[in-house]
């Protein structure tokens, strides 16, 4: 058994374990930290599958991004996780069953003989993969690339819009809009009047 | 050497993990997006060992498109869950029975 074959079953192990843990465990905060690890040993795979751009984007943006908005909704959300368990052992038995259905029948067709083909010989060391992936990306795929940017953008607008919360009526904010459009006339205001004696000093005590 | 059904094994497991993990854990929503999460990881691990193994990069484009919506199906789901739960008060997707359906 190479060395290679030891880190991917190690990884794979690891995967599958947090996975697991994932679907079983009772806090969703230990859940998403098994989320994490499944995150990080499936970035190792990807790794040794020179895939090595998108195990880096892997971490940086599930583990960085998303995991870290996972753990503060949970920590935000006051959850009672004694009814959200309820029933797990009810239906303990029909998930086991469908999941090993599942995996049984994806199993067997999997393992079949036509998808038994050898690896291929690794690329060499100045073969950067991302050098080929942005490549591709802004040729090929760059009218997707531009799609993907739009649907990034609508999420963040989507995300902000229904999280806004309306401000109280007496909450003092700004409007943009009307400070841009304000004119001089709206804040200075000359007026004329008569020039007045100036008080004696003295009478005004104190000053 | 490590055959690409292995690989592909791996991520049929992992499916099959996250299907049960929605059947398990159907009372809570947050779970129930971490599985999700977890079939699109899988999804992406198949193609990424069929992009090595078929020696074609597009394999690697198309994660990176998964990752992308990934990304975004996250934050709005989860947004939306915050605001069900201001209006609500709960996320059991049990009692989320408004709308009749």
């Amino acid at each position: 058994m190479g060395i290679e074959q030891i880190i991917f079953y190690l990884f794979a192990g690891i995967l599958l374990a947090a996975a697991v843990s994932v679907v079983t465990v009772r806090n969703p905060v230990y859940a998403a930290l098994f989320l994490i690890l499944a995150f990080f040993s499936s970035s190792a795979i990807w790794i040794m599958l020179e895939a090595e751009f998108l195990g880096v984007t892997l971490i940086l943006v599930y583990v960085g991004a998303v995991m870290v908005l996972f753990l503060f909704v949970i920590m935000m959300l006051d959850i009672n996780i004694d009814i959200m368990r309820e029933g797990f052992i009810r239906y303990l038995p029909v998930g086991l069953v469908v999941a090993v259905i599942v995996a049984a029948e994806m199993i067997y067709v999997l393992s079949s003989e036509s998808l038994n083909r050898a690896m291929p010989v690794a690329k060499a060391a100045d073969y950067s993969n991302t050098k080929e992936l942005g490549r591709i990306l802004y040729t090929d795929y760059v009218y997707p690339f531009e799609i993907a940017a739009v649907i990034l953008v609508v999420a963040i607008i989507a995300a902000i819009v229904l999280t806004h919360r309306k401000r109280a009526p007496n909450v003092k904010s700004q409007n943009p809009s009307r400070q841009v459009r304000v004119k001089r006339g709206d804040r200075i205001k000359l007026v004329k009047m008569d020039a007045e004696k100036q008080p004696e000093a003295g009478t005004e005590g104190g000053k | 050497m490590i055959p690409l059904s292995h690989f592909l094994i791996i991520g049929a497991l992992l499916f099959s993990i996250s299907v049960s993990g929605i059947f398990l854990n159907r009372k809570n929503m947050l779970i129930i997006l971490m599985c999700i999460e977890l079939m699109l990881l899988a999804v992406n691990i198949n193609f990424i060992a069929f992009s090595h193994f078929a020696e074609n990069i597009n394999g690697q484009v198309f994660v990176f498109f998964i990752l992308t919506v990934a990304a975004a199906e996250a934050a709005i789901g989860l947004a939306i869950l915050v605001v069900l739960f201001r209006n609500r008060g709960t996320i059991n997707v049990q009692e989320l029975d408004k709308m009749k359906g």
